[in-house]
C-alpha cells in the first residue's frame, strides 16, 4: 500500500508515531538525567498530539479526554515530579556512563527490526497501515524494556518503564482507536500511583544504599538468601 | 430458571474496597486487627452465598461482571484463604509491632493494603472486562509492593523494587497483548465497546483473526506469566516472599499466583477458539506446557541450594505453578481437572506452610535454615505443623496434593508418556531437597534458650485437615463443581 495516498491527517499520525520512536532512541542514549526527563516529556506530548489527531480523524470524542489526560500526566505531571525528585536528591548534574553506547543503540535498532518481523503475520490488506503502527508501538515498548536493562540508574529505569507505557498507549490509540474509557482511566490511575510509588522508593533506596545505582542492589542473591 | 442474585457478588467484591478505605483511618492497632478479621469473614460469607446461588441458578453476567463455575470457585478459595490469613495475621502482626520492627502508622498501611489486595484479586477474578482485569492485576502489584517493603529494611526495599520493576514490565507486556486482542475483536464485533468483554469475545472466538491472537497470546503468557512466577521471569518471587511479612507471603503464594494463572487460562480459552481452524490449533497449549515444564525443572533444582526457609518454599511455589501451567497447557479433561484440583490444594497447603514458617522464624529469631533447629522439642505444634505441611506439599499419599499430582501424571502418561519420567524425576528431587532441609529443623536438639512463642495454629490445622480430606475423598459436590469447570475449559467432562 502506498502511504502517500492516505489523507494528510493520517499521514501526520504516522509521522508522529515515528517521532515517538525517535524520542525513545533519544531516551536510550541520553546520559544526563535532566535531558532524559525532557526527552520523556516530549514523547508524552507527541503521543498526546497523536491521540488528538486520531480523535479528529475518527471523530471519537472520548479520545480528546484521553489526549488531555496523557498530556497532563505524561508530559507535565510525571516529568515535573521526577524533576523535583532529582533536584531534591541533588543529582541534577549526574552523568551516567553507559558501558557500550554504540552497541546499546545498535541493539535498539535491532529491536525495531524484530518488532516489524513480529508484526509481519498481520497481513489482512485493510490492516496494512495498522501493521506499521503495531510495529512502531511494539518498538517503543521494547526500547523502554531495553532501556531498563541497559541502564543502571534508577531514574533512567523508571523513565524506561514509563516510556513502555507510552508505547502501549500508542498501540491502543493508533491501532484500535482507543480502548473503552473505563479501561483508559484505570490504566492512567495505575500509572499515576506507580509514579508516586517510584518517588517514594527513590528515597528509600538512596537512604539504604546511599546511591541510586541498581548495581548496588545486590543483597538478595541466591546463595546467601537474605540475611 | 431465575437468575442468580447480584447482591452477594457486589458484597464480596466491594467489601474489601470499603475495608481498605476504612482501615486507612483506624489508628488503634487492636481494633484494626479485629475489623480486618470481621471484613474478611463477611467477604467469605458473601462468597459462599454467591457460590450456592450460582450452583443453583447458573452463572451471572451483569454490570460487566462475569461469574461462572471457574471463577466462583477461585473467589471462594480467595475469600477463605484471606479469612484464615487474617486470623493468623492479627496476633502475629501485633507481636511484630511489639518487637518494634514496624511503626503504628505502617500498621495502618498494612491493614489497609491487605484489604486493598483482596479487593484487586476479587475484582480480577470476577470482572468480565479484560481491560479491568489488567487494571486489577496491576493494582494487586502496587498493593503488594507496599506490603513487601513494609519493614523498610534495605533488603525489603530491594525486594520490593525488583518486584515492582519486573512485574511492572511483565504486566506492561500483558497490556500490549490485551490491546492486540481488542484489535482482533474490532475486526469482528460491531460494537467496539464490547471488544474487551470476555463473554462476548468467547462467543465469537472462532471468528477472531488467528495470526493476531497468536501474537497476542505470546505477550499475554509472558506478561501474566511473570506474575505466575514462570521461569525466566521468576526472579522477583523468592525475594518478595522472603522479605515481606509472613501473612503477605501466605497470600502471595496461595492466591496471587492463582489469579495470574486464571488470567492466562481465560486467554487460552479465547486463543484456542481462534486457532481451532488454523494449521496449528494447539500453539497456546504447547507454549504453556513448555513454560510450565521449564519452570518446574528450574525451580526443583534451585530449591536445593536455598538457605533461607521462605525462599525455599517460594521455589516450591514456582515448582507447583509450573506443574499447573503444564497441566492446563496439556488440555484435555483429565489434565484440566487435575490442574484445578492442584490449584485448590496447593493454595491451602502453601498458605498453611507459610503461616507455620512465620512462627518457626519467630521461635528461632531468623529465617536462615541453618539456625532453625529442634522445633518439635521447643514447640511441638509448630514442629509437627511444619513436618505435616511439607509432607503434604511434597506429595505424600494421604494428602490432596498426592491425588492431584497423580492425576497430572496419569494425564501426561496418556498424551505425552515420555514427559512423565521428567515429571517424576522432578518430584523426587524436590522431595529430597525439602526433606534434607526439613529434618534438622524439626528434629534434633533445640539450641539453648530457645523458647516457645504465642502461636495460633488454627488456620494451619483447618487447611491441613481440608487437604487431608481432599486426599482421602473428594466430596461429591466439589467433584461435580470441578467437573463443570473442566467442561467449561476443555470442552469435555470426566464424570
Amino acid at each position: 500500500m502506498n502511504l502517500a495516498q492516505l489523507p494528510v491527517l493520517e499521514q501526520a499520525i504516522f509521522v508522529l508515531a515515528a517521532l515517538a520512536l525517535l524520542a525513545s532512541f533519544a531516551l536510550l542514549a541520553q546520559t544526563r538525567l535532566t535531558a532524559s526527563i525532557h526527552s520523556f516529556a516530549w514523547q508524552g506530548a507527541v503521543v498526546a498530539l497523536l491521540t488528538a489527531l486520531v480523535a479528529t480523524v475518527g471523530e471519537i470524542h472520548h479520545l480528546y479526554l484521553s489526549a488531555l489526560l496523557t498530556l497532563s500526566l505524561k508530559s507535565l505531571l510525571i516529568p515535573w515530579m521526577l524533576h523535583r525528585l532529582v533536584r531534591r536528591l541533588d543529582m541534577e548534574r549526574e552523568v551516567e556512563t553507559i558501558a557500550h553506547p554504540a552497541l546499546v543503540v545498535l541493539a535498539g535498532a535491532g529491536l525495531v527490526v524484530f518488532s516489524y518481523w513480529v508484526a509481519l503475520p498481520i497481513e489482512r490488506l485493510e490492516l496494512a497501515s495498522t501493521r506499521n503502527i503495531v510495529a512502531v508501538s511494539l518498538s517503543v515498548v521494547l526500547l523502554g524494556l531495553w532501556m531498563m536493562v541497559a541502564r543502571r540508574q534508577v531514574v533512567a529505569q523508571v523513565l524506561g518503564f514509563m516510556s513502555m507505557e507510552n508505547g502501549l498507549f500508542l498501540a491502543a490509540v493508533a491501532s484500535t482507536r482507543g480502548m473503552p474509557l473505563v479501561v483508559e482511566l484505570g490504566v492512567a490511575f495505575d500509572v499515576l500511583v506507580a509514579a508516586v510509588l517510584f518517588g517514594v522508593f527513590f528515597f528509600h533506596i538512596s537512604e539504604s544504599i546511599e546511591s541510586l545505582d541498581v548495581d548496588r542492589l545486590n543483597r538478595l542473591t541466591e546463595d546467601e538468601g537474605g540475611s | 430458571m431465575s437468575a442468580a442474585s447480584f447482591t452477594p457478588l457486589a458484597v464480596t467484591v466491594f467489601t474489601p474496597l470499603v475495608g481498605a478505605l476504612l482501615l486507612a483511618v483506624i489508628p488503634t492497632l487492636g481494633l484494626a486487627g479485629w475489623v480486618n478479621l470481621g471484613l474478611t469473614l463477611l467477604e467469605f460469607a458473601a462468597a459462599l452465598l454467591m457460590a450456592a446461588d450460582v450452583a443453583r441458578h447458573g452463572g451471572i453476567i451483569a454490570h460487566s461482571f462475569h461469574i461462572d463455575a471457574f471463577n466462583v470457585y477461585l473467589v471462594v478459595l480467595t475469600a477463605f484463604v484471606g479469612l484464615t490469613t487474617a486470623i493468623f495475621s492479627r496476633p502475629y502482626m501485633a507481636e511484630v509491632c511489639e518487637q518494634g520492627r514496624i511503626t503504628r502508622r505502617r500498621m495502618q498501611l498494612y491493614h489497609s493494603m491487605f484489604q486493598g489486595f483482596q479487593f484487586t484479586m476479587l475484582l480480577a477474578l470476577t470482572t468480565d472486562n479484560l481491560g479491568v482485569l489488567w487494571v486489577a492485576v496491576e493494582g494487586a502489584t502496587l498493593a503488594t509492593v507496599l506490603l513487601v517493603s513494609l519493614y523498610r529494611t534495605p533488603e525489603s526495599v530491594e525486594a520490593a523494587w525488583k518486584y515492582f520493576i519486573l512485574c511492572g514490565v511483565g504486566i506492561a507486556l500483558a497490556l500490549f497483548g490485551s490491546v492486540l486482542v481488542y484489535f482482533a475483536a474490532q475486526q469482528v464485533l460491531l460494537d467496539p465497546e464490547q471488544g474487551l468483554s470476555w463473554s462476548v469475545l468467547y462467543s465469537h472466538a472462532r471468528e477472531l483473526d488467528p495470526a493476531v491472537m497468536r501474537i497476542a497470546f505470546v505477550f499475554l503468557l509472558v506478561g501474566y506469566g511473570t506474575k505466575v512466577g514462570l521461569v525466566p521471569m521468576h526472579f522477583w518471587l523468592p525475594d518478595a516472599h522472603s522479605e515481606g511479612p509472613t501473612p503477605v507471603s501466605a497470600v502471595l503464594s496461595g492466591l496471587l499466583l492463582n489469579v495470574a494463572l486464571y488470567a492466562v487460562v481465560r486467554f487460552k480459552m479465547l486463543t484456542d477458539g481462534a486457532l481451532a481452524g488454523s494449521a496449528s490449533p494447539d500453539t497456546a497449549g504447547h507454549l504453556m506446557m513448555a513454560f510450565g515444564l521449564v519452570s518446574f525443572g528450574i525451580a526443583v533444582l534451585s530449591l536445593q541450594r536455598q538457605r533461607d526457609i521462605k525462599r525455599m518454599f517460594s521455589y516450591s511455589s514456582i515448582e507447583h505453578m509450573g506443574l499447573m501451567t503444564f497441566a492446563f497447557g496439556m488440555g484435555g479433561a483429565l489434565a484440566t481437572f487435575a490442574a484445578l484440583l492442584h490449584m485448590l490444594v496447593h493454595s491451602l497447603t502453601k498458605s498453611a506452610i507459610f503461616v507455620t514458617v512465620g512462627h518457626a522464624s519467630h521461635i528461632a529469631g531468623t529465617q536462615s535454615i541453618e539456625h532453625i533447629r529442634g522445633l518439635i522439642r521447643t514447640q511441638p505444634a509448630v514442629g509437627w505443623g511444619l513436618l505435616l505441611g511439607v509432607a503434604a506439599i511434597a506429595g505424600f499419599p494421604p494428602f490432596g496434593i498426592f491425588t492431584s499430582e497423580f492425576l497430572v501424571l496419569s494425564a501426561t502418561m496418556q498424551s505425552w508418556p515420555w514427559l512423565t519420567l521428567l515429571l517424576l524425576a522432578g518430584l523426587v528431587i524436590a522431595f529430597a531437597g525439602l526433606f534434607r532441609n526439613l529434618h534438622p529443623m524439626v528434629y534434633g536438639a533445640a539450641p539453648e534458650g530457645q523458647v516457645a512463642v504465642r502461636a495460633n495454629m488454627v488456620p494451619v490445622v483447618i487447611h491441613l485437615l481440608m487437604v487431608l480430606w481432599l486426599g482421602l475423598s473428594i466430596p461429591l459436590f466439589l467433584s461435580r463443581w470441578l467437573d463443570e469447570v473442566t467442561r467449561l475449559i476443555s470442552g469435555g467432562g470426566l464424570l
